[in-house]
């Protein structure tokens, strides 16, 4: 758990990111203090979803399936808690997600800014579908499942979410 | 025991995780409830950092206000002459304290009309962490004896109701959630419909006949009907209207309380039907509504079972949610 190593896989040469102690928890609580607070004083900050942005760059960087969907698990509780919306909901889409992401993670090198605008795009739109869906079969709200407003907003998470990672790279241990 | 492959054993534990949460799911819709020891935790931990943010946040502008605003004024008026300087500077200082002081005098002059409704005042520390609901957090709960189904306005209007309220903090429902609505009448023609959230800013009169005649600009208020709210507070106003399919039409409301500014709000401390003495014209003070009987939590208890119930069955569409 302390130092950074390689997955060797044939020809492919990905490096696994371990961070500062206590650096997770940390963007965690951070994320979802902020997304819970700053849209009071600033709507337009609900667009955002931190939860997930932090959710999507530790499952890239530390590369681990389980322990990305864990985190995702309880990320997406923390959140559902602080929403009005059943407990799971969001615990499922994000669990599923940081399984995704820390799966692409354990593939392919993620640590361009163009690669993770795209997956950071691509993963909100997925997990706005999982929500969607999750709605639809259990919940029985018939939500749209396009909205201009999320084409706008997965742009807008994914351009934040290219300088969130940016700041939390400097969190890695050398 | 059967063992799992390594390369599957991550599958293994997503397919637990993501079951066990449906099941969570699941047991949520069957009990319909909502306050599991998981939520009450996580808004237990959090609501403090939001208070003291929403409390920090309060003294940053309060400086800005009171300090560097002045100091630009200070700052210009040096051009001016010495004695028009000291003038502004008094007259700054009384515009920046009387804006600030507006929002708590309109809510204090709105409590002292409605002086026997139970209510209390609360500041919004915190909002949802989830961008397609509307709702807010208030620094007050079951401690001030603020409970689930409580209307909560400002004196510009209705806001929304209490949908969980926990030691030191309520969770709020905004009026222009897609899950929200409240019993509601044009002011002018007295149409009932109900008026619900879309999950956008205006918020959506839902059963309006496409033979009523209905005017942009027209007035919409509560109806009382949904028991939450009191009769005739604002909703907001009409703001489009649409021939829409039939038989209703399509009409747009814009709330009157500006809702996505909300810093201070009033609970409403009874889920019993209250009676609110209107406001006259430019003045705060009160005249007895029409039907004058006491507005408190009593009312309701005076009030005969079957009266109510005939009520309720007068307009069921209309008692929303």
């Amino acid at each position: 758990m302390n130092d950074a190593f390689d997955l060797r896989s044939g020809e492919t040469h990905i490096e696994v990111h371990k961070f500062r102690g206590g650096t997770i928890l940390f963007a965690t609580i951070f994320a979802l203090l902020v997304q819970a607070f700053l849209p009071v004083y600033w709507p337009k900050v609900a667009t955002l979803d931190l939860p997930l942005l932090v959710t999507i760059y530790f499952g890239l960087s530390r590369r681990n399936p389980s322990t990305g969907l864990l985190l995702g698990m309880v990320i997406g509780l923390l959140q559902d808690s602080l929403s009005k919306t059943p407990l799971g909901l969001f615990g499922i889409a994000k669990t599923l997600i940081g399984y995704l992401a820390s799966s692409i993670g354990a593939k392919l090198d993620t640590e361009h800014p163009a690669a993770r605008f795209a997956l950071t795009g691509v993963f909100f739109a997925l997990h706005q579908g999982i929500i969607v869906l999750v709605q639809r079969l259990l919940l029985a709200h018939a939500e749209p499942w396009f909205t201009i407003r999320l084409a706008i907003a997965a742009l807008v998470n994914a351009a934040v979410g290219v300088v969130l990672y940016f700041f939390l790279d400097r969190l890695r241990k050398s | 025991m059967v063992a799992i492959p390594s390369r599957h054993r991550s599958l293994v534990l997503l397919t637990i995780v993501v079951v066990v949460q449906v099941l969570l799911l699941a047991l949520q819709i069957t009990r319909e409830s909502q306050g599991s020891l998981i939520r009450v935790w996580t808004v237990s931990a959090v609501s403090p950092f939001e208070r003291a943010g929403a409390w920090g946040v309060s003294k940053v502008r309060g400086t800005w206000r009171h300090y560097f605003a002045l100091s630009d004024t200070a700052r210009e008026n040096e051009r001016l002459k010495q004695e028009n300087d000291a003038l502004k500077l008094q007259i700054s200082q009384l515009r920046a304290k009387a804006s600030e002081a507006d929002r708590l005098a309109g809510l204090l002059n709105f409590r002292e009309t409605q002086e026997r409704v139970p209510m209390v005042g609360a500041r919004v520390i915190g909002s949802s962490a989830d961008a397609n609901s509307a709702v807010i957090y208030l620094d007050r709960g079951q401690h001030d004896g603020i409970k689930k189904n409580m209307g909560v306005i400002t004196p510009d209007g209705v806001v929304g109701k209490v949908i969980e309220s926990f030691s030191d903090t309520a969770q709020v429902l905004l009026l222009t959630d897609r899950d929200s609505g409240v019993g509601a009448m044009i002011e002018e023609t007295r149409i009932q419909s109900p008026v619900g959230g879309t999950g956008e800013p205006l918020l959506s009169m839902k059963y309006v006949s496409n033979d009523d005649e209905v005017k942009i600009g027209e007035h919409v208020v509560t109806s009382g009907m949904d028991r939450i709210f009191p009769r005739d507070l604002p909703v907001g106003t009409i703001a489009e209207v649409k021939v829409g399919a039939p038989p209703f039409k399509f009409i747009r409301v814009r709330p009157s309380a500006q809702l996505e500014k909300l810093e201070e709000v009033i609970v409403l401390l009874t889920t019993d039907p209250v009676v609110m003495k209107k406001k006259t014209e430019g003045s705060a003070s009160a005249v007895p509504p029409p039907q004058a009987k006491p507005a408190v939590k009593d009312t309701a208890a005076k009030t005969a079972p079957g009266k109510r119930s005939q009520e309720q069955a007068a307009k069921p569409a209309d008692n929303p949610r």
